[in-house]
């Protein structure tokens, strides 16, 4: 046990420093709080395995984390554990710099929103009431609350007049489980914990309360934690996704398109479900592609000019430009040769998508548009370059290398990886002892041992070549 | 009968302003007691079977028998009524209060801690008035039952319509004892009927719009 810290923060040396940058930014700008995980630990009494296993995870602060994982892998644990409505076994757990492992939980609880399946609304109290609880904990004055729960009911999307004294019986799933969030957000929490928020509802009312939830985020800044067994609502929610398996057994954090791009092992590929590619598409944008520059033309110009720089090109398409450059036509060399000047006509049915699509999008128009590419433009219409199906592959790579540059939080679980590490240091403690010459021997006493036989074939023949 | 009841009005009116009085009186002792021991086993199992045992058990022993054995060791007089008419009351509202509360779902007082409530808290702003409905319905049904009670318990000299019923059948045969009896029985249907009618009021006002059916 007393090795695991040391080899733990060894593991995370990296990410320790994104941490602290991270606790400064939640202090000074960002309204969301970061989240620190260390070593926590949950065993339940009577079962032989820890529910939640010598967990670290660091949790940026105004980000969107989301926890994926198997039935029964501890998620739930794992979070309500952030706010102690279930009590750690072990380690810390660091809120804005704060251990909150010793704070008085009623207090913690009141600072971090927490939204249950179904909204967990309380029947007997009307939609006011239940937003109300937490300010009137607090000891708001009747004014402000009542201020603050027609706010709430507006940045959810429900008029305040109607909703106000409606009672949960009263509202539809999607509309209880809005009231739900209203509820958790009240006091203006730092840090939002939801269960599971969407599961209850259908798949329409559930991508409305996800674009919502994401607006709401981007207004407030709001760290938020959020379980689901989804993996793309994952995606569309999670600036990371942390994939669990048994015990909590952290198996990839990382950002969706790195998850995506880079699987850690065939449990997270399996968990990605078919069509990883296709999510990728969906998390690409079209901005971040490389396009294709082809020949241009602009009205007014000498057709048999665009024509002769087509045929140097080896291209048989032109694309022609307005005078503000924006895309008006797209022609063949065929459709050149006819013309003398070329003209101001406009094609209605030019394919162009803008550039913050996703590549998703720029597929669709591709695979309308006769031609099987795509112009993108810019800001007010200018022309940006052409997107084919080569790019949109090109794309997907780039990606992949690109996410492997990001600089993910840290997780990792303290009974996993150091576990091995321990294991190879008593090994080599063990050979240490006997060899008796110090921190060379092991790696000189196990190398030669498995790379006996070659090694020695190549030495007689580099000896023999040498003489 | 008429005439009986004419002459007696004064007298009538007093033992049924004391019945009454004796079973409100036990009824709220009762509603308290139950409550309290149906908060304090509720959430641990054995102690919950072993609550809804007793209540059920209780209400198999024949209230005569009881304030039989009661009147030893408390003598004669109110207190051993107001004893076994509490512990029959107590027993309907005790049975209910464990269902009302056992019927708070987990997610509900698990979002009322999630939010900052205090264990306290949740039972008085949650728990208690989501199981309420229910604990009322017991509140009314004991009302019912240990309206009778009561009037057994005049046996040991305790107040209310009782004496009528049991001297008018001690000297049965004898002049004016049916009339006796029957004004003991008819008050004592009257009064059940006045206090459940008080209850039902109660429920309207204390029973929360959102959870009414
Ligand atoms: N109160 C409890 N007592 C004993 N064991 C528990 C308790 N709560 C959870 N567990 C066990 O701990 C493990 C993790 O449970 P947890 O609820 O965190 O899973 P989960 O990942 O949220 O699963 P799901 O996706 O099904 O909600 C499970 O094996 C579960 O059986
Ligand atoms: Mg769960």
């Amino acid at each position: 046990m007393s090795e695991n810290p040391t080899t733990a923060t060894h593991h995370s040396a990296p990410g320790t420093a994104g941490s602290a940058a991270g606790l400064a930014a939640a202090a000074s700008s960002s309204p969301g709080a970061a989240i620190l995980l260390e070593e926590v630990t949950k065993r339940y009494p009577g079962q032989p395995k820890p529910a939640v296993g010598g967990l670290t995870l660091e949790i940026p602060a105004g980000s969107v984390v989301m926890f994926v994982g198997p039935s029964g892998c501890g998620k739930t644990t794992t979070l309500k554990m952030i706010n102690r409505l279930i009590e750690p076994t072990e380690g810390r757990i660091v809120i804005n710099g704060e251990d909150v492992t010793t704070m008085d939980p009623d207090q913690l609880r009141r600072k971090i929103g927490y939204v249950i399946q179904a909204g967990g609304l309380f029947p007997h109290m009307s939609v006011a009431g239940n937003i109300a609880v937490v300010p009137k904990m607090l000891g708001w004055d009747k004014a402000r609350i009542a201020r603050r729960v027609d706010e709430l009911l507006e940045l959810v999307s429900l008029d305040p007049d109607t909703y106000r004294d409606r009672y949960p019986k009263e509202l539809s799933g999607g509309q209880q489980q809005r009231v739900g969030v209203a509820r958790a957000l009240a006091a203006d929490p730092p840090v939002l914990l939801m269960d599971e928020p969407f599961g209850a509802v259908d798949p329409i009312t559930r991508q409305r309360l996800q674009d919502e939830l994401l607006n709401i985020q981007a207004e407030l800044g709001t760290t938020i934690v959020c379980v689901t067994h989804d993996f793309d609502e994952a995606m569309k929610l999670g600036d990371w996704i942390a994939v669990f398996d048994e015990g909590a057994q952290l198996v990839q954090y990382d950002s969706p398109e790195r998850i995506l791009a880079q699987p850690a092992n065939e449990f997270v590929e399996g968990f990605i479900g078919s069509g990883a590619g296709l999510k990728q598409l969906s998390l690409s944008r079209v901005r971040d592609a490389s396009l294709r520059q082809p020949v241009l033309g602009y009205v007014g110009e000498l057709a048999s000019d665009v024509l002769s720089q087509l045929q140097g090109a080896g291209s048989n398409h032109a694309v022609i430009l307005d005078r503000r450059r924006r895309p008006i036509q797209w022609l063949t060399k065929r459709q050149l040769s006819r013309m003398q000047l070329i003209t101001d006509q406009v094609d209605p049915e030019l394919p162009v998508v803008g550039e913050n699509a996703t590549l998703n999008d720029a597929l669709d128009e591709m695979l309308v548009a006769t031609s099987g590419h795509a112009i993108v433009t810019g800001a007010r219409g200018v022309f940006l370059g052409v997107i084919d199906i080569e790019v949109v592959t090109q794309a997907i790579t780039d990606a992949r290398s690109a996410a492997q540059e990001s600089g993910a939080p840290v997780g990792l679980n303290s009974g996993a990886v150091p576990a091995v590490a321990v294991a190879a240091m008593d090994a080599q403690n063990d050979d240490a002892v006997p060899l008796d010459d110090g921190p060379v021997a092991p790696g000189a006493g196990r190398g030669p041992a498995g790379g006996e036989g070659p090694a020695s074939e190549r030495g007689e023949r580099g000896e023999g070549g040498t003489r | 009968m008429w005439n009986f009841v004419s002459e007696r009005w004064d007298q009538i009116l007093f033992a049924a302003y004391q019945h009454l009085s004796l079973v409100v009186q036990c009824l709220l002792l009762a509603t308290v007691l139950a409550v309290l021991i149906a908060v304090l086993t509720v959430r641990i199992p054995w102690l919950a079977g072993l609550a809804n045992s007793v209540s059920a058990i209780g209400l198999t022993i024949p209230s005569f028998a009881l304030i039989g054995l009661m009147i030893s060791p408390l003598g004669f007089g109110p207190l051993p009524s107001v004893v076994v008419v509490t512990f029959f009351a107590t027993l309907p509202i005790l049975r209910n209060a464990l269902v009302g509360l056992g019927g708070v779902p987990a997610e509900t007082i698990e979002a009322a801690r999630g939010l900052g409530m205090s264990r306290l808290r949740t039972l008085a702003t949650v728990e208690l008035p989501m199981a309420w409905p229910v604990i009322m319905s017991g509140i009314r049904i004991s009302g019912q039952m240990v309206m009778g009670v009561a009037a057994v318990a005049a046996y040991v000299l305790g107040p209310g319509l009782g004496s009528f019923i049991f001297n008018g059948l001690a000297r049965l045969g004898g002049a004016n004892a049916l009339n006796s009896v029957l004004v003991g029985v008819i008050g004592v249907v009257i009064l059940a009927l006045i206090l459940d009618l008080a209850l039902v009021g109660l429920s309207r006002l204390t029973i929360r719009r959102g959870i009414r059916v």
